[in-house]
């Protein structure tokens, strides 16, 4: 059991509704300082939702996320401000500005919150992107980058402040299984390096158990299976066995829910 | 259906609020601004200058047809003048304004909302409005009056050269009878003030469509045709309205 201050976030009974269609239906999670976390599931579930509820883009319907000692959702937007100025976010896409080059996108949240000289933000900025291995392309366009790079580029930018805590999006979708190795153990050593904590957003099963710590999965709303990558491995549940195994059929159906197909194609008449 | 659009007019009239409220670091870091204003106004200049000279080249030909009817056409210059500071510098001008970089402006913000760029700064605890909207719409709103005044200087160069360099009307004529004949006050500062409304107005329009596209493809060619139509549209309403209030035929 670990202790209550070494939970960085805490996460209690959260519900969120879209449009009055429940998303997150009481989710629970402790995510301890220092770690790389997982939150797993299917295309649809609400893993984005939750990132944005940590993150305060959203507000919960109901229950409480709690960051140190804030808690997010009865912030202010200045205090959100506040807040975020310690957190670092990677996007599904990355979401780099387009209109500025690599530099000026690693040196953006250097510019905006600090009053540091131009000498100084230039040494960051091409430490942060020798971090990620792109020093060299620093004069480059977004536009100019492969998805990794971009990716990698994002990265850089989302730990330009040594964040202590950093949420990915999606940050394997789309990428070649080369990039994706690359992006997975690039999280894994910032986190480290840094002493940040990380939430990750994904459903690729196989990178993740290589490099997180802890994982939940999450389906329909709801944490339906937790573990560290050994139990998840060992695990007989059968979502996670689904899940892990890619499978086609079981708790998760291949269907959308439609009528019987006897009755579909038999009541057809109006075409013939 | 028309709750939609009551409900999306008190939208855009609280966003306009918050545009003003942000509006401090567009004028604290003036470099995002000059920015802005070169793309809107400096990339505006070769439409805004060669239309504005067609106008009036046109209202020159047009001017001197009519004129010489009555055999007044040392006239020319005061109707070329007060045609364009009056209606057509402020009026065109907007119209060229709103398609030339209203239009961008929607597109600029509508995809760097429909690539998450908007949520991403959020995120990095940089508001949107106070760093990409509010500098876009100060930039809008300084371009538009000095595009017009522009416009007009062009529009009776324009006239100029047609009446009096090829027609032959008399040089001095066309030009003392211009400044007698149009009023500082009463002409130009009231041309200015159009400007300065429909640029308020476009730039506006421009940034709020962006700002509430829906980020898709699709979203974004809507958000665009919009801003035209609307700016469009609101342009020629508004100048009706400050004609009517500035011009009462007692000049």
């Amino acid at each position: 059991m670990v202790l209550s201050d070494d939970i960085l976030v805490d996460i209690q009974d959260l519900h969120f509704n879209y449009d009055g269609r429940p998303v997150l239906q009481g989710i629970n999670m402790k995510i301890p300082r220092g770690k790389v976390v997982a939150i797993m599931g299917g295309s649809g579930c609400g893993k984005t939702t939750l990132l944005r509820c940590i993150g305060g883009q959203l507000r919960p319907t109901g229950g409480m996320v709690r960051l140190e000692k804030h808690r997010v959702c009865e912030m202010s937007q200045t205090e959100l401000y506040g807040l975020r100025r310690k957190m670092g976010m990677l996007f599904q896409f990355g979401a780099l500005f387009t209109d500025m080059t690599v530099f000026d996108n690693v040196a953006f949240p250097m510019r905006e919150h600090t009053d540091l000289s131009e000498a100084m933000i230039r040494d960051l900025v091409l430490m942060k992107l020798e971090a990620v291995g792109l020093r060299g392309a620093h004069a480059l366009m977004p536009g100019e980058l492969s998805g990794g790079m971009a990716r990698r580029v994002a990265l850089a930018r989302a730990v330009a402040l040594d964040p202590m805590l950093v949420m990915y999006d999606e940050p394997f979708a789309g990428l070649d299984p080369i990039a994706l190795g690359v992006i997975g153990q690039l999280i894994r050593k910032l986190n480290d390096a840094l002493g940040a904590t990380s939430i990750m957003v994904t459903h690729d099963v196989h990178e993740s158990l290589m490099i997180v710590d802890y994982i939940y999965f999450v389906s329909q709303g709801r944490i339906v299976a937790e573990g560290t990558p050994d139990e998840i491995r060992a695990s007989t549940d059968p979502f996670v066995h689904q899940f892990v195994h890619a499978e086609v059929e079981g708790p998760v159906h291949f269907d959308y829910p439609a009528p019987s197909v006897v009755q579909e194609f038999l009541s057809g008449g109006a075409r013939g | 259906m028309t709750v939609d659009r009551i409900w999306r007019l008190g939208f855009a009239a609280r966003f306009m609020f918050a545009v003003l409220r942000y509006s401090g670091a567009s004028f604290r870091r003036l470099p995002l601004t000059l920015r802005e204003i070169y793309f809107s106004g400096v990339l505006s200049l070769l439409i805004i200058i060669v239309s504005g000279l067609f106008v009036g080249l046109v209202l020159g030909l047009q001017g001197y047809e009519t004129l010489q009817r009555y055999g007044s056409t040392e006239a020319l210059g005061v109707l070329v003048a007060l045609s364009l500071t009056r209606e057509l510098g402020p009026v065109v001008a907007a119209l060229l304004f709103a398609s030339r970089a209203g239009s961008s402006v929607t597109a600029e913000i509508g995809l760097m909302k429909a690539t998450e760029q908007l949520k991403a700064m959020d995120m990095m605890a940089v508001h949107p409005i106070a760093r990409v909207v509010a500098p876009r719409f100060w930039g809008g709103v300084i371009s538009m009056p000095l595009l017009a005044a522009l416009f007009s200087a062009m529009g009776v160069l324009g006239g100029w050269l047609i009446g009096v360099v090829f027609i032959g009307v008399d040089d001095g004529a066309f030009w003392s009878q211009m400044q007698s004949g149009v009023d500082f006050r009463y002409d130009i500062w009231n041309g200015v003030i159009k400007s300065f409304v429909f640029g308020i107005a476009v730039s506006l329009i421009a940034v709020f469509e962006g700002y509430d596209s829906v980020p898709t493809a699709e979203g974004v060619s809507r958000a665009i045709t919009r801003t035209v139509v609307t700016s469009a549209l609101t342009i020629l309403a508004l100048d009706f309205v400050l004609t009517s209030f500035m011009f009462r035929g007692t000049s």
